[in-house]
């Protein structure tokens, strides 16, 4: 008997990190995340999850009380938005650094300035290089089943995991969501077993100043330098891949819910014109994919879940026999392209897919984006590929440009 | 797959109509449902929209309704700063809460048009807030006799999950009887 609730992708954050057991939290509400913090705050203080609410002044506090709970032995948690993220920049790198298996959700949101509170991915994209991993949701289900997974993943690779979501196209929707049994989750993530606890018993000095080239301690260990301490971070993110599909099979098998463990596919088996994107965007291209077909385009979706660690081997498979690709990004890096666009391409180096590729730059600060413009954007390309336009400049999507 | 917009003010509770509604459809067995609200910050008595989406397959796409097939309209006077029409695609069903007749209407040929006195209905059974009727839940039960989507049973479901039962129980007395007092034209060929 599924028990399923019509919720805010935000009310399904909050439920995944309470059936995860998460004994430690500290937040500071930014929009469109607040309404996560609050659930949770309430769940605290209504005793139905039994962890600690650590008020914070802000987002760089939220994750070093994250990262102090993580490093005594806490399973932890926090959520932001925007610049609350970017706040924590330099903690982001100190979290991974230091190996923590903290979960975060990123409820995306565009960055100021200008201002705005609407959706779009540059908070995440532009932390790609921190040393998390990103995985982006593209409903609210997987929302509260990827928490669950991510918690799974961190302990295993002891690196954080980032669950990225888009600001109120999924954190302020309500659509129906099945409630995993708390036992289930209870089977599937046992309780977090941290191989390293700091406590007075055990006093250790974490993280000290290190020097280029690796030293004896005072008791004569060899010990790393700092290199080969971020070559480790290096070497647990390239393993991470196996990981996180790992996770999702074990998921799938006893939840009987697949969301693709590194991405996912939508009408690829015969697909000549490739859809891509992360999250919401790429949930909307499938309707997309479907006006083309009936136009008599063989278009597909390929959903990309992981961005970092960056599927690349993955991905190669995914877009075989495409013979055209067309990226839907909601962020870019400035001067260039999308980073999406510039990683896919990457990837395809050297690879017998030389399919063109156009890059899209659609939806930032909220801009809507529907099916149809999808639709409409990928047909031109495809007209264009047809006439030989293999590279263009980057088309930014429902934008006055002139 | 059907869109409906709710038209209301600040305050008058459409992100809770369009939520109820998604929550009744569910239980009327269609699969995919989404209510969101516009986003963005919100005003008391300032114009503003909800959404629901209800389909027989889950919903896979969350752009903003174009042309809705179905438009609510909890506050009359918002047709003179709102334009209502141009996000009802022609042949929809508007339903408004009014104390005009349908005569007023007759302009509207290309639409279905259902009318209903929900502010009378409201306050008739003692569902007011802040001394304006609530009229929010009382348009539920217009929209289930004049779409024919949702029963009146699963709105009362939906109501006692989001109510007190001593709530829940008012607020369905009011949706029955504004079921019950909704009238209907259908649209003129």
């Amino acid at each position: 008997m599924s028990n399923v609730q019509i919720m805010t992708g935000n009310q399904a954050a909050a439920i995944g990190a309470k059936l995860s057991s998460v004994q430690v939290i500290a937040a500071y509400p930014i929009t469109p995340q607040s309404q996560l913090a609050e659930i949770l705050s309430q769940y605290i203080e209504g005793g139905e999850l039994k962890a600690e609410y650590v008020r914070v002044e802000g987002e760089h506090s939220a994750l070093t009380v994250c990262i102090s709970a993580s490093t005594v032995g806490a399973r932890v948690f926090t959520a932001t938005s925007a610049n609350g993220l970017l706040y924590m920049h330099e903690q982001l790198h100190w979290a991974a650094g230091s190996r923590l298996p903290i979960v975060m959700c990123c409820v995306n949101r565009g960055v100021g300035a200008p201002w705005t509170i609407f959706n779009d991915q540059q908070d995440s994209i532009s932390q790609r290089d921190t040393g998390w991993i990103q995985i982006y949701c593209r409903n609210n289900q997987e929302i509260l089943d990827t928490v669950i997974q991510a918690y799974r993943i961190a302990e295993e690779v002891y690196a954080p995991v980032m669950v990225c979501y888009d600001g109120f196209v999924l954190s302020h929707t309500m659509m129906p969501v099945a409630i995993p049994d708390p036992e289930l989750v209870k089977d599937f993530l046992p309780p977090y077993q941290a191989h390293t606890i700091l406590s007075p018993e055990d006093p250790r000095t974490l993280n000290a100043v290190l020097f280029p080239w690796r030293r004896a301690n005072s008791e004569g260990v060899l010990c790393d330098g700092y290199m080969e301490m971020r070559y480790k971070l290096q070497a647990a993110l390239e393993r991470s891949p196996a990981v996180i599909e790992e996770t999702s099979r074990r998921f799938a098998e006893v939840f009987g819910r697949d969301h693709g463990g590194l991405s996912w596919g939508y009408r690829m088996e015969d697909a000549e014109l490739v859809m891509t994107g992360m999250g919401s965007i790429a949930s909307e291209a499938m309707q997309a994919a479907d006006m083309l077909r009936d136009e008599g385009i063989k278009a597909g979706v390929v959903g990309i879940r992981v961005f970092r660690p960056f599927p690349a081997k993955t991905l190669k498979e995914a877009f075989r026999g495409a013979k055209g690709i067309v990226i839907f990004e909601k962020g870019i890096s400035y001067g260039y392209e999308g980073a999406l666009c510039s990683d896919l391409k990457a990837a395809f180096y050297g690879s017998e897919n030389q399919a063109p590729a156009h890059n899209y730059i659609a939806g930032l600060g909220g801009r809507d984006v529907k099916a149809r413009e999808l639709a409409d954007a990928a047909r031109a390309s495809w007209m264009e590929m047809q006439t030989g336009i293999v590279e263009k400049p980057t088309t930014w999507l429902n934008c006055y440009t002139g | 797959m059907y869109e409906v917009i709710w038209h209301g003010r600040g305050g008058q509770g459409v992100v809770v109509a369009a939520q109820m509604l998604a929550e009744a459809a569910y239980l009327q067995e269609f699969k995919g449902v989404t209510s969101a609200p516009t986003f963005g910050p919100e005003r008391r008595g300032a114009p503003l929209t909800a959404s629901t989406r209800i389909a027989q397959e889950p919903i896979r796409i969350f752009s903003q309704i174009v042309e809705a097939d179905i438009a609510v309209v909890l506050d009359e006077s918002l047709f003179k700063v709102v334009d209502i029409f141009s996000r009802l695609r022609k042949n929809g069903l508007l339903i408004i809460n009014t104390q005009t007749p349908l005569e007023t209407w007759d302009e509207q040929g290309e639409y279905r048009i259902a009318i209903v006195n929900a502010d009378g209905i409201a306050l008739k059974h003692h569902l007011s807030k802040e001394g304006a009727p609530v009229v929010n839940t009382p348009m539920l039960g217009a929209f289930a006799r004049a779409s024919g989507l949702v029963s009146l049973e699963n709105i009362e479901k939906a109501l006692n999950h989001k109510l007190s039962k001593e709530q829940g129980g008012r607020n369905f007395t009011a949706v029955k009887a504004a079921y019950e007092e909704t009238i209907v034209r259908e649209k003129k060929d």
